[in-house]
């Protein structure tokens, strides 16, 4: 493939990690590597989005309280109708990514191809792994409708890895301009709340310890929170006990919340639907406590304890106390 | 305000889902069910509704050979009336065929808000709601986990990945429901009953305007080579605790460096 486009979302300056992974995958396939991102600390990322090999960046700029998809939607169309385009849009599967790929998919009228955990450019084209299924199957296809095609990304499915150059690449930056976007852009962000968390962030420890119905009230997540803590690890949990409400959305692992690929993913009181799996079982050790023998979990447990959370966990807390 | 919810009916998630040989499609065949994700819609969408003072919540669903089983429980619980959208020419349509059909559907009922699940429980891609609102030149707010309505201004707390944003939006609007954003209400046996003559008007591909080659497996334009079980993870060592299985996590732990 000639050219490849990465949507490089950005908080503050720092990409998101699915940025820095799909630009190391793109580097796989890609001759020219050029990334999209908006915001008012754009210019910061540039630097990082260099290391990891992106050659240009197109600037949207300061969006202002717009949430993003149908202006970083409409500059990206508006560019690619100008006869810029690129062959492939990688687009990481995050909330703004994926209204950004979907407002795109219809200016340009060019379908969205979503849950894509690999790439193989092998042979010539580009055929893309999907995972169906809550994750039991992987689908491979090649997308047959012309330049460019939109993939959706899930996190996780490459390792970030910079550039191995002395000099990285001082990527070109070339601000672009939003078409009018009319009605479609009239939702207007007028606050912003970050649950306060203390510790590793949970996509990114080496240690995660989750917690789910099983643990029979919310006060007992107190007990997931203290081991996390001692294991130098971030508390996740099971989106029953956030639906629940026991817990914000920030510590949900799944299909709908974080991938996570830790050293270390403890289960508790978790039964290990595929909806939470797909998110947790790339992690190189799963040990699962259940009082249920037969839950699922148990199924890609390296250690499966068949016991109550109510009463292990405490104990474990206790040992490693005790051995401090 | 006048509510319409757009409503995907899938295969019961019980039994194990299959896809087509032939063209990798999911099989859509045998009974179906309301997606568990979308009951959410319908409950938020009532609720609105009813805290508003009048108007009605519609569902619009597509779906093959008229089905309409999955529609029957949201018409007990409270809904008013339901486009079926059921061609056969849909078979194989991708998110965006699908937007295509359900814009063409909410161009018909005209509703001030449409309310979607985040993603479907069976094909999970999650860009169909957003897709309509692009369809429409309407604003969108995904991931809400809480709506309320104003003076026509939503006000929805809005999921992100480090917490949530307050987000206003005028109406009309695509607004995309978490679970867990309501409780939805049981049908009681007065709604079962009075769902059983509720109307459901079916119509075709042709009927909503579209172009049959925009929708279905033409509009599709991705070839599958192949579909194969992931290799799965193997299970491991289980102990059964007898007041002692802490040790053992902790030689694991110690064995893996973590302690
Ligand atoms: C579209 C869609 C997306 C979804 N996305 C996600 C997602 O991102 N993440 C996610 O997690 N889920 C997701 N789900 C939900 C998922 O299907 C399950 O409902 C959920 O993961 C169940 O959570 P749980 O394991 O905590 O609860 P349950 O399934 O109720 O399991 C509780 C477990 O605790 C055990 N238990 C009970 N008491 C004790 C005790 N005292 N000691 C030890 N064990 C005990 C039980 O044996 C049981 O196995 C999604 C579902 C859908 C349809």
């Amino acid at each position: 493939m000639d050219k490849i486009w990465v949507l490089a979302e950005q908080h503050d300056g720092v990409p998101v990690g699915v940025v820095l992974e799909l630009l190391t995958a793109a580097r796989g396939f890609g001759n020219v590597i050029e990334v999209v991102t908006w915001g008012p600390s754009s210019v910061s990322a540039v630097t990082a989005l260099g290391q990891y090999g992106a050659a240009k960046v197109y600037d949207v700029g300061d969006i202002g309280e717009s949430l993003p998809g149908p202006k970083v939607a409409a500059a990206m169309a508006a560019r690619i109708s100008g006869g810029d385009g690129p062959d492939a849009i990688l687009i990481g599967a995050t909330h703004d990514g994926r209204d950004i790929a979907a407002r795109l998919s219809v200016r340009l009228d060019l379908p969205v191809l979503t849950n894509v955990v690999g790439f193989d450019a092998s042979e010539g084209g580009l055929t893309t792994e999907h995972t169906i299924f809550g994750g039991s199957m992987v689908l491979r296809a090649v997308f047959t409708g012309g330049a460019p095609g939109i993939f959706v990304i899930r996190t996780k499915s490459f390792a970030a890895e910079p550039v191995e150059a002395a000099e990285p690449p001082s990527p070109e930056v070339v601000a672009i301009d939003v078409p009018e976007t009319g009605a479609s852009d009239a939702a207007r962000v007028v606050a912003r709340h970050e649950e306060e968390r203390s510790g590793p962030k949970l996509d990114e420890a080496a240690v995660v310890v989750s917690g789910g119905r099983g643990l029979g009230s919310p006060d007992n997540y107190a007990l997931i929170t203290e081991l996390a803590q001692l294991l130098n690890g971030a508390p996740g949990a099971s989106r029953a006990i956030v639906d629940a409400g026991w817990v914000p959305y920030a510590f949900q692992v799944g299909q709908t919340g974080k991938t996570v690929k830790p050293m270390v993913y403890i289960a508790c009181g978790i039964s290990g639907a595929t909806q939470h799996m797909v998110g947790m079982k790339a992690a190189k050790n799963i040990i699962a406590i259940n009082k249920d023998q037969e839950a699922p979990i148990f199924a890609i447990a390296d250690l499966g304890v068949v016991g109550d959370v109510t009463k292990v966990i405490p104990r474990l807390i206790e040992a490693i106390k005790v051995r401090r | 305000m006048n509510v319409a919810v757009c409503v995907k009916q899938i295969p019961d998630t019980a039994d194990p889902p299959a896809l087509d040989p032939r063209d990798h499609t999911l099989v859509r065949e045998g009974k179906l069910i309301m997606d568990d994700s979308d009951s959410y819609g319908v409950e938020m969408g009532l609720q609105l509704v009813e805290a508003g003072g009048g108007g009605e919540v519609s569902l619009v669903s597509m779906a093959p050979n008229g089905e309409t089983t999955g529609l029957r429980n949201a018409l007990a619980i409270g809904a008013a009336r339901a486009i079926l959208v059921s061609d056969p020419v849909l078979s194989g349509s991708d998110a965006l065929g699908t937007a295509k059909v359900l814009a063409a559907a909410m161009r018909r009922l005209e509703p001030d808000l449409v309310l979607a699940g985040t993603e479907s429980t069976d094909g999970y891609t999650g860009t169909t709601p957003v897709q309509v609102a692009e369809l429409l030149g309407w604003p969108s707010v995904s991931f809400a986990k809480h709506i309320e309505i104003s003076d026509g201004l939503l006000r929805v707390q809005r999921q992100t990945e480090a917490g949530y944003d307050e987000v206003t939006c005028p109406l009309p609007a695509v607004v995309t429901v978490t679970a867990g954003v309501v409780e939805p209400r049981y049908p009681s046996f007065k709604g079962i009953m009075a769902a059983k003559s509720k109307p459901v008007e079916e119509v075709t591909v042709a009927e909503l305007g579209l172009d049959p080659s925009e929708v279905g497996s033409a509009g599709a334009r991705q070839q599958v080579i192949s579909v194969e079980a992931v290799e799965a993870r193997k299970a491991g060592e289980i102990v059964v605790d007898q007041g002692d299985a802490h040790e053992r996590v902790i030689s694991f732990l110690q064995q893996l460096k973590i302690l």
